[in-house]
């Protein structure tokens, strides 16, 4: 029992509320909202050091037991996914104080930023299958809202399609909870882990199993990503910053959890079917990267591109490409945050989202083209910065387990990376400016500026101290690849 | 019980289904809501529907239902309701801005 890891998901859900009765009041809206994060990215610290010093911690929910009752579980994953969650957000959040509009922030913003963290964290620290439905919908919800918020035509439009495929992927998230309750009777995550184990009707629970990966895929964009490059062009760059970061990420991690605790008995199937999936996202995303001149949709395509490739990091179960996963998701939440945070200053700046509207920005704004140019050789995975060892783990876990296909199909993808982004980059930053767009140059605030140099310094640290990193995500990989350990730390008392 | 049961679930898939495939956006919400109906069912009728007492009569009950359901059902309806309610505002502000609810025309284009 450890009280403390139900903090992270208590503090933005109370501040979301307090933030509703002062919302005439941008500045004390500011204040308390990055306040709240500040904190709360020590609170992240602190279990993070806990589950390092003393293992995986847990929390029973009004001290019903498990398997009965709600539990929530901190182990390394869910605990670093949520300090990186709590970075990422602290630095969109700095980026939305100046560029997020005030009408915006008079109705809620910073409400349902508050809201959105909490679902996300929530999500990745429960460990109660039902409770993960709730808290995605905490998410999704709060993520209507902000996608919407501003009224525009275009948001209005992509909304609506946004809702529709959330909405009917909750229904067959809670058809998929019903068949397996129906099956194995409990939604404890560590408790189904053996009730699957026991159970003899292989059939239908790989029925289950694929629902789930529907269900998971859906949200995370991973194949059936139809909706996201349209969905994730309408809201402002703030919002974007933190949905591409954020939302997949969140997908990605149920489809991490289910598939290494709850159905990892049965390796073949489904983990092929994964491995396939990845394969044609990769390919698919990199096409639509490389095919737009818009700076937005090249972003987004950018967004697919990298779940694909770490679905191929959790299709080839083997200890290398687990770590490798795990190392490879924190990266990309913060390099993609970044990246997002500087299209929309570049976006800002120009004036245009089109690349042939726009040249010669490296003159006017030097410090956003070295950062872009920065998150560009991380995301493409060139040593010293962070892409680099996940990228090599999760190939060398596919090449071990014999996946060559996949493995150069993962290499291609980041080909197509460096084409699209060196594209955008000197697009935007090399060149001459076009002569309409001469007369005032934009001034980019200094929170913009200050939110994008703290996630390049992350996206640094994390590639020079990766043999650091490393000793904490192998932690993560190690209970991934050993779901005894979760069952055992859940299930003791 | 239970054939019945599954014969009213799988009705109302087939039309939420029938429904969201449909150009008209109202109809789409309805569809989505008769969707989330069929699958509240459904979690009902899976975790065995019991003729009899009501769930938590106390330790020396001699029988009762599961409780573990209903309480799901229970949460997912709430969700459910308030997701079709914003849905229903969005749909309405969509239709006053844009100046139509047909599915085919709110494909929308890139340079805009």
């Amino acid at each position: 029992m450890n009280n403390v890891i139900v903090l992270p998901l208590l503090i933005p859900l109370v501040t979301a509320v307090l933030l509703i009765f002062c919302a005439k009041n941008i500045r004390l809206q500011r204040w308390m909202s990055a306040i709240s994060v500040a904190l709360n990215v020590l609170v992240a610290l602190f279990i993070v050091y806990q589950v390092d010093s003393e293992g995986i911690q847990t929390l029973h929910m009004g001290g019903w037991l498990p398997p009965h009752g709600i539990v929530f579980v901190a182990d390394m994953l869910a605990a670093l996914l949520v300090l990186m969650t709590l970075l990422v957000a602290a630095a969109c959040l700095f980026y939305a104080f100046r560029s997020i509009g005030e009408e915006r922030e008079k109705h809620y913003f910073y409400t349902f930023f508050q809201f959105l963290l909490a679902g996300v964290i929530g999500s990745f620290l429960t460990g109660d299958l039902f409770n993960l439905f709730v808290c995605f919908e905490v998410m999704l919800i709060s993520s209507y809202a902000l996608i919407v918020l501003g009224g525009t035509k275009r948001q209005l439009r992509e909304t609506l399609k946004y809702m529709l495929i959330n909405i009917i992927s909750s229904t067959l998230f809670v058809a998929a909870v019903a068949y397996l309750y129906g099956t194995v009777g409990t939604l404890n995550m560590a408790h189904l882990s053996l009730r699957v184990a026991e159970v003899q009707q292989e059939g239908i629970l790989s029925v289950i199993g694929i629902l789930f990966l529907i269900v998971f895929a859906l949200k995370a964009g991973l194949f059936l990503f139809f909706w996201l490059p349209g969905s994730y062009n309408a809201p402002p760059a703030a919002v974007t910053a933190l949905f591409g970061a954020l939302l997949t990420k969140v997908g990605l991690y149920a489809i991490i959890r289910t598939f290494t605790l709850i159905f990892y008995h049965e390796t073949g199937g489904i983990h092929m079917i994964i491995g396939w999936m990845a394969a044609a996202t990769m390919i698919l995303g990199g096409l639509g990267a490389v095919a737009y001149k818009d700076i937005g949709r090249v972003l987004n395509y950018n967004i697919v591109i990298s779940v694909g490739f770490i679905a191929f990091g959790i299709a080839s179960v083997s200890e290398a490409s687990l770590n490798g996963t795990v190392f490879y998701l924190l990266h990309d939440m913060a390099a993609k945050a970044l990246l997002f945070i500087l299209g929309g200053m570049i976006i800002t700046s120009a004036g245009t989202a089109k690349l042939g509207e726009m040249g010669g920005l490296i003159k006017r704004y030097p410090w956003i083209g070295w950062m872009f140019f920065i998150a560009l050789l991380a995301l493409v995975g060139i040593p010293p910065l962070s892409g680099f060892l996940g990228k090599v783990l999760i190939l060398q876990g596919g090449l071990q387990e014999g996946h060559y296909w996949l493995s150069g199909i993962g290499l291609l993808s980041s080909l197509l990376v460096l084409y699209s982004l060196i594209k955008v980059f000197m697009g935007a930053f090399w060149g001459d400016s076009p002569a309409r767009r001469e007369q005032q140059p934009v001034k980019i605030p200094r929170t913009a500026y200050g939110a994008a140099i703290g996630l390049t310094l992350i996206v640094i640290l994390m590639g020079v101290g990766s043999e650091w990193v490393y000793s904490y995500t192998s932690q993560a990989g190690a209970v991934l690849t050993d779901p005894s350990l979760y069952i055992n730390a859940v299930l003791k008392e | 019980m239970e054939l019945y049961m599954s014969l009213a679930i799988g009705i109302l898939f087939a039309v939420g289904v029938y429904q969201i495939l449909s150009k008209s956006l109202l109809r789409i919400i309805l569809g989505t809501n008769l969707l989330t109906h069929g699958v509240h069912l459904l979690l009902l009728t899976m975790s065995r529907l019991k003729t009899g007492a009501a769930p938590l009569l106390g330790e020396e009950a001699s029988s009762y239902v599961d409780p573990v359901p209903q309480a799901l059902i229970l949460t997912s309806i709430v969700i459910s309701f308030g997701v079709t309610s914003f849905f229903f505002v969005l749909a309405y502000k969509a239709y006053q801005r844009l100046g139509t609810d047909n599915m085919e025309e709110l494909r929308g284009k890139d340079d805009e």
